[in-house]
């Protein structure tokens, strides 16, 4: 499969700060790339530099097989994004802005065209009100329609679904969706929510303090076998008694003074709750997440609770 | 190149304050023309006082004196010298507007060289300027010149008084409102520079008024020494050049001579200087702005 994009030892440093450590990865034809990470992790920067708003200090991009520094007009032609939030022009139209957008990615577009744009992202009706009386969720659909009005084959997208409620978060997942799937456009995406990314993303990088952590299908890294249970009860310590001297014994991952962690195949899950009953443990809460997203949120919360992941 | 430039004045003339500075010349511009109408007589005296001593004016004269090509000068003397504040409004607002908007960044990642997007965002600027500058043409020299009507202009100079013929007037409005468009496109461009440094326009709109205020004093102080050093290289000094195209020569009777200018190479060489500032200001702009971050 072709690479689309290939990033190579890519650092960033900001004065005495490295935003971006030694990073590499690429990203499959066709495929839809999440690219995750705690605020401040360096996402942001990487796009930057994926879009050649921030100059890295040091390392190599390569999109369409060309290189980005050479290449800058003829790769940026065929790339639509959006980055962070989608700021507009407010006192303009939503029609105007897309018109704006259009043309400074070098194309002729009819208006009728500009309007079949807009009503992909469901703003048909609203094209000639100012976007300044735009909702939330409505400027973040513009923004994806002035990344996608150029028909550009890569889509990269910074956290398209912050601030957003939980419909508008709906509605770009299936856009993000139906560009994948029926358009077959490259996406790369950056969020800080591995939940989403799971449901969207073929493959996915984790980076933390501008390091990548994780990189992998997301198949693979979702493995069943590598489900967390936590397990909060009346009495902890006499639980891990019990746990210890029984058959679940093997599923013992880690504890600490709020929970006891266990480690098992997702569909052992039920046949783990049964278990615990019948040895008389006093469940008070029990939750179970994948390994990775144990370890992602660990991550963002800053606190090491588990091993780091290792793929 | 066209399409951005139709786009970067597509947004300057779509947004609601760029007309406050229309708005303000237009209402100043009104209120001399109101004055003058209502007392001119007032301030003809007040303009010939000075002068009084050593000549001794008619009534006829004086009534001749009042018309659309006086006002148009007194309007420009004025209004000249707050004109750019209103340049500034708008291109320091270029770039670090645009940064505070959020848009800078979705603009530049179109397949736009740096360079181009910002030649055709201080065209547009400069654009706007003359804009502003052909508005208040069209209301203080036409205008004037309905109201008041035309006959000689009479300008006051340290050294006397210069009487151009009301035919020998007109060419020399329209030059110096070309003047005037130099000289304040000399103050887009110091706010443009500023502008790539900031990510909100208040910034380089303070630092360009301030850097005018503090030139300009400069310009104005009588002290020898920043007579010969500074002063011919501030450009401050050559922005009011264009009331050399109202200085005429004389012959030995004190003739004025039809279509001339008193010191030509004089204006022709303060022109020189502020296409100077200009070149510097623009290509550092566009320097910095190539290789800046944008992290906004």
């Amino acid at each position: 499969m072709d690479s689309i994009i290939s990033v190579k030892n890519l650092v960033k440093d900001f004065r005495e700060v490295r935003a971006v450590h030694d990073l590499s990865f690429e990203v499959g034809e066709g495929k839809v790339y999440g690219f995750l990470g705690q605020n401040g992790a360096g996402k942001s920067t990487t796009i930057r530099m994926l879009l050649t708003l921030v100059e890295p200090t040091a390392g190599e991009i390569k999109i369409f097989n060309m290189d980005l520094k050479k290449h800058r007009k003829e790769i940026l032609r065929q790339v639509g994004a959006v980055i962070e939030r989608p700021d507009l022009y407010k006192y303009l139209t939503g029609m105007e802005n897309l018109r704006i957008f259009a043309t400074m990615s070098g194309i002729k577009i009819s208006e009728k065209k500009l309007m079949e744009e807009l009503d992909r992202v469901g703003l048909a009706m609203r094209a000639h009100s100012k976007v300044k009386t735009y909702s939330q969720g409505m400027k973040q659909r513009l923004g994806i329609a002035t990344a996608l009005v150029h028909d550009p084959k890569l889509i990269i997208l910074d956290e398209p679904t912050n601030g957003l409620d939980p419909q508008g978060i709906a509605d770009i997942r299936n856009l993000i969706l139906h560009l994948s799937n029926d358009l077959f456009k490259t996406i790369f995406i950056s969020s800080h929510l591995l939940s989403e990314m799971e449901l969207i993303a073929d493959s996915m990088l984790i980076i933390d303090k501008g390091k990548k952590v994780v990189e992998g299908n997301v198949k693979e890294l979702f493995d069943p076998a590598e489900t967390i249970v936590q397990l909060k009860t009346t009495d902890n310590n006499g639980a891990y008694e019990k746990i210890k001297k029984s058959e679940l014994k093997k599923f013992l991952h880690d504890r600490n003074p709020e929970c006891i962690m266990l480690k098992l195949h997702r569909d052992e899950v039920p046949a783990l709750v049964k278990e615990l009953v019948q040895m008389d443990i006093g469940v008070m809460y029990l939750d179970s997440r994948h390994s990775l997203e144990d370890y992602f949120l660990s991550l963002t919360s800053g606190q090491q609770h588990v091993e780091p992941f290792k793929n | 190149m066209w399409n951005l430039l139709k786009i970067e004045l597509l947004k300057i003339f779509k947004r609601p304050r760029t007309y406050i500075a229309f708005g303000a010349i237009t209402a100043i511009v009104f209120l001399v023309q109101l004055a003058l109408k209502l007392d001119g007589k007032s301030y003809i005296d007040l303009l010939l006082s000075n002068l009084s001593g050593s000549f001794e004016f008619s009534g006829e004269f004086k009534s001749k004196l009042l018309n659309g090509y006086l006002v148009c000068f007194a309007i420009l003397t004025t209004v000249l010298i707050q004109m750019p504040l209103l340049v500034a409004l708008i291109a320091g607002d270029s770039i670090a507007g645009e940064a505070n908007m959020g848009t800078l960044r979705l603009s530049l990642i179109r397949p736009v060289s740096r360079t181009q997007y910002m030649i055709m965002k201080f065209l547009a600027s400069v654009i706007y300027t003359i804009a502003l500058l052909t508005w208040m043409a069209i209301l203080a020299l036409f205008g004037s010149m309905l109201i008041f009507g035309t006959n000689d202009l009479v300008v006051l100079r340290s050294t006397g008084i210069d009487q151009i013929a009301a035919a020998d007037v007109l060419w020399r409005y329209v030059i110096a409102f070309g003047y005037a468009a130099v000289a304040l496109t000399t103050i887009a461009a110091l706010a443009f520079l500023l502008s790539v440094f900031a990510e909100n326009s208040i910034g380089p709109i303070i630092a360009t008024m301030s850097i005018i205020i503090v030139f300009t004093i400069l310009s104005e102080m009588n002290i020898p020494f920043y007579d010969n050093t500074i002063k011919p290289w501030l450009f401050t000094t050559h922005m009011v050049a264009w009331k050399g195209f109202f200085y005429v020569k004389a012959t030995d009777d004190g003739v004025t001579i039809s279509g001339s200018v008193a010191n030509l190479p004089a204006i022709l060489r303060s022109l020189v200087i502020l296409l100077c500032y200009i070149t510097v200001f623009v290509f550092t702009a566009i320097r910095v702005f190539r290789k800046k971050d944008i992290l906004s």
